[in-house]
């Protein structure tokens, strides 16, 4: 059942990195929650996108699937990092965006406060 | 091992790669011409759509198929989707240049990211696998990100922006850990393996899938602007220009609900650890999305929150379709998107008449004396709204209809009763927004300024053949959707094999 | 093998030790003599002037947006050419994965002719962005 494929990496049990992964995403999370200037905000969901990650790369590197055989476990674990690459293309593009937002809402108040952001109401 | 190179069915990509291109297209008009008249990047983008919607329905007819490894998928369901997405879009962009004009936002710009969301709603439904699912979301939702700031000098509009995408990108994190768990649970990201893998799990493995399931659940549920993930609605309807809030309301809910459809369905075998969610909050989407909209004094507001309401009368459709796939089809689902499409951004189409100078005149006493000005505009506003409360020749009644006959069909009579209660409500508030249009200029803070142009007036059209005219359509839907939901049939009895595991 | 450890552990007690003492030692003991040169960031170097909260040219962020997104672009090539290298791939299936990356690079460059025809990489402090797209009127641009 359990087919290890990086044998280096394998020796640690696979709950300290979904563990750490959970714990980062965990940090995230409550950072989007209690941080106000929207830099700092989207910087803990960047750590929640780390964490996701390190899950991807995780599950692709330990491969515990059950009922799948080799090649097929290969091609998994092909997934795995793929999707790695695919999260880190979007993060960089949703930085360009982000970053692009604030700087407009700098142009216009100069001042980024999300708890300042209530123009919108009835 | 050698790599041989894959055979693909360029036919299948071929609508959204088309999407794209013409997006690309217009942005080398723009390039070439910045400043100019944006009648020739118009042109090129609608005749683009025209092309698509043209191909899609010669797609129509061709039997499921798949290509690029199982990525890329097209079966009915995604193709009638994928034309509610294309034809909205294309309403948008009729009735767009005068309101951008008014609104002095000089992007051409605007068209080639809409034509990008476009392409990107596009994937979304036409593909089961979630790496693909997810590209398809962040290519919509990045685009609507710099959508919704478009309007620069306006506060209203980046403020937006920024919870659009702060909130989006918070929820993209946790579709994406889902997805990272239902990898590690089955190996796969494509939707059927996935099913496969989850039905057959026991006690000790079963914890990684559903908690997986639950995290997509709550990524998809913020697109779809479920209850407890809706706060960013009302505020980005409300700040965003008109044009791209009609675009954002119609295709991104048709594109979120044709992923949650998809995700639902494979998640059947786990019916039982959501269901009893999912229930509850589609009775709280119902009835928050009308209550909340009772108190609105913003028209853009109360329709957002009216879109909140719609999305929850969408889920009970799909909630009764994964109840009991065998009695109830998908059809009903894409039957109310359709109506839901036409009406929404027909609405959005009238109300955009209302902005002047820099401003998004969208409080109710803005659109007083627009029937002076715009008669014609105002009664197909008229028919709008009396559709989005479901009054009977109208799609929007139909369509709730067709829902309600499927709750109860399945045992789900609570959220029958639930959802025509709350059509009783809502008809309040959209009552309060056609008698402010009929309501004199006179006193009026600011009157409406702008006459419809051609393109508005074509735009209301289409949209309200589609209103009068989709019902015809309903039971084609249903007997188009039913060979499709072939391919999303969740295997009878699987549910049962669950429970018979988990007991072990 | 946790034995190995134990003199590790004790050479980074000892230095804790002796760096907390000395440290604390000498804040204790020793005098307090404070002059506003003392103070100064550099006690042997330029004077420092202005705020250091002071805010950066807003074309720096410019800059910065366009390299994230042109650096990430290379993350696609690199895991195909990893494949595109390999041995064992055949002939057509390198003109084929080719063909695909000429058409995505395609679309960079036409996102960096657009870059370049709205001025977002000007460095001039005239720039080439029209007015209107940054949300002023022409006026408050003169």
């Amino acid at each position: 059942m359990l087919l290890p494929i990086a044998t280096m990496v394998t020796e640690i049990p696979i709950s300290w990195y979904l563990g750490l992964g959970l714990v980062m995403f965990c940090l995230g999370g409550v950072g989007v929650v209690v941080r106000r200037n929207p830099v700092v905000v989207f910087m803990c969901i960047e750590l929640m996108l780390n964490a996701v990650n390190l899950t991807f790369l995780t599950f692709a590197a330990y491969g515990i699937y059950p009922g799948l055989n080799k090649a097929t476990a290969y091609q998994s674990a092909m997934n795995g990092q793929m999707m790695v690459i695919f999260v880190m293309a979007v993060a960089a593009a949703e930085v360009a965006v982000g970053l692009g937002i604030i700087m407009a809402i700098f142009r216009l108040r100069n001042d980024v406060d999300v708890d300042d952001m209530s123009s919108l109401k009835n | 091992m050698n790599y041989t190179i894959p055979t693909v069915d360029w036919s299948l990509v071929l609508p959204f790669a088309l999407v794209a291109l013409t997006g690309i297209v217009a942005l080398i008009i723009e390039t070439a011409h910045p400043k100019r008249d944006n009648g020739l990047i118009i042109g090129v983008s609608l005749t683009g759509l025209a092309a698509t919607f043209v191909l899609l329905l010669t797609q129509l007819v061709l039997p499921p198929a798949r290509t690029f490894g199982n990525m890329v998928l097209r079966d009915q369901f995604s193709v009638l989707l994928q034309l509610i997405c294309v034809a909205a879009t294309a309403v948008c962009f009729m009735f767009s240049d005068g309101y951008l004009r008014e609104k002095k936002i000089a992007f051409g710009e605007f068209y080639p990211l809409t034509l990008w969301a476009l392409s990107g709603a596009m994937v979304m439904v036409s593909t089961d696998n979630l790496l693909m699912l997810f590209v398809g979301l962040e290519i919509l939702s990045i685009a609507l990100y710099c959508l919704a700031g478009m309007s620069r000098s306006e506060a209203r509009s980046e403020e937006s922006a920024l919870k659009y995408f702060l909130l989006g990108a918070f929820a993209s994190a946790f579709l994406l850990y889902g997805i990272a768990f239902l990898f590690g649970a089955s190996g796969s990201m494509s939707l059927p393996d996935i099913q496969k893998a989850v039905t057959g799990l026991t006690r000790d493995t079963l914890p990684m899938p559903v908690f997986g399931v639950m995290l997509v659940l709550v990524g998809l549920g913020f697109k779809a602007s479920l209850v407890p993930f809706h706060q960013w609605t009302p505020d980005v309807y409300q700040g965003a220009p008109t044009n791209v809030t009609a675009f954002m309301a119609a295709v991104s809910k048709v594109a979120a609900f044709g992923a949650l459809a998809r995700v639902l369905v494979a998640a059947a075998p786990l019916h039982q650890y959501w269901f009893e969610a999912l229930y509850w909050i589609a009775i709280a989407t119902m009835c928050i999305g009308n209550l909340v909209a009772l108190v609105q004094k913003d028209v853009k507001r109360a329709l957002g929150y009216s879109s909140i309401a719609h999305a929850g009368y969408l889920l009970v459709a799909l909630l009764a379709y994964t109840r009991d796939p065998d009695k109830v089809s998908l059809g009903t689902t894409v039957f109310y998107l359709i109506g839901y499409a036409a009406m929404t951004v027909g609405a959005f189409a009238v109300v955009s008449l209302a902005a002047k100078g820099d401003r998004d005149g969208s409080r109710y006493q803005d659109l007083h004396g627009l029937y002076r000005r715009a008669p014609f505009a105002t009664v197909m506003l008229v028919l709008f709204l009396s559709s989005l409360i479901g009054i009977p020749p109208t799609v929007g009644f139909f369509g709730k209809q067709l829902i309600f006959l499927d709750a109860l069909r399945t045992g789900l009579v609570p959220l029958a009763i639930v959802l025509a209660v709350n059509s009783a409500v809502s008809a309040y508030y959209y009552l309060q927004i056609m008698v402010a249009a009929f309501v004199s200029e006179e006193g009026a803070a600011r009157p409406v300024s702008r006459k419809p142009g051609a393109g508005m007036t074509i735009g209301v059209c289409v949209c309200a053949a589609g209103v009068i005219f989709a019902s015809l359509l309903g039971g084609y839907v249903q007997e188009t959707t039913r060979t499709a939901a072939l391919q999303a049939k969740p295997v009878p009895g699987r549910v049962q094999n669950q429970m018979e595991v988990i007991n072990r | 093998m946790q034995n190995e450890f134990i003199p590790l552990l004790l050479l980074m007690l000892v230095a804790a030790v002796i760096c907390t003492a000395m440290v604390t030692l000498s804040w204790v003991l020793g005098p307090k003599k404070n002059t506003p040169y003392k103070a100064s960031p550099y006690e042997c170097g330029v004077q420092p002037a202005g705020n250091a909260n002071e805010r950066f040219p807003i074309k720096f962020y410019l800059v910065a947006i366009l390299f994230v997104m042109f650096d990430i672009e290379v993350v696609f090539l690199w895991s195909w050419l990893t494949v595109f290298n390999s041995p064992l791939t055949g002939l057509d299936f390198k003109i084929f994965s080719f063909m695909e990356v000429l058409v995505y690079l395609s679309t960079w460059i036409v996102g960096y002719a657009y870059v370049v025809r709205v001025g977002a990489i000007d460095w001039d402090e005239t720039t080439s962005l029209h007015p209107e797209k940054l949300g002023q009127t022409a006026q408050e641009a003169n």
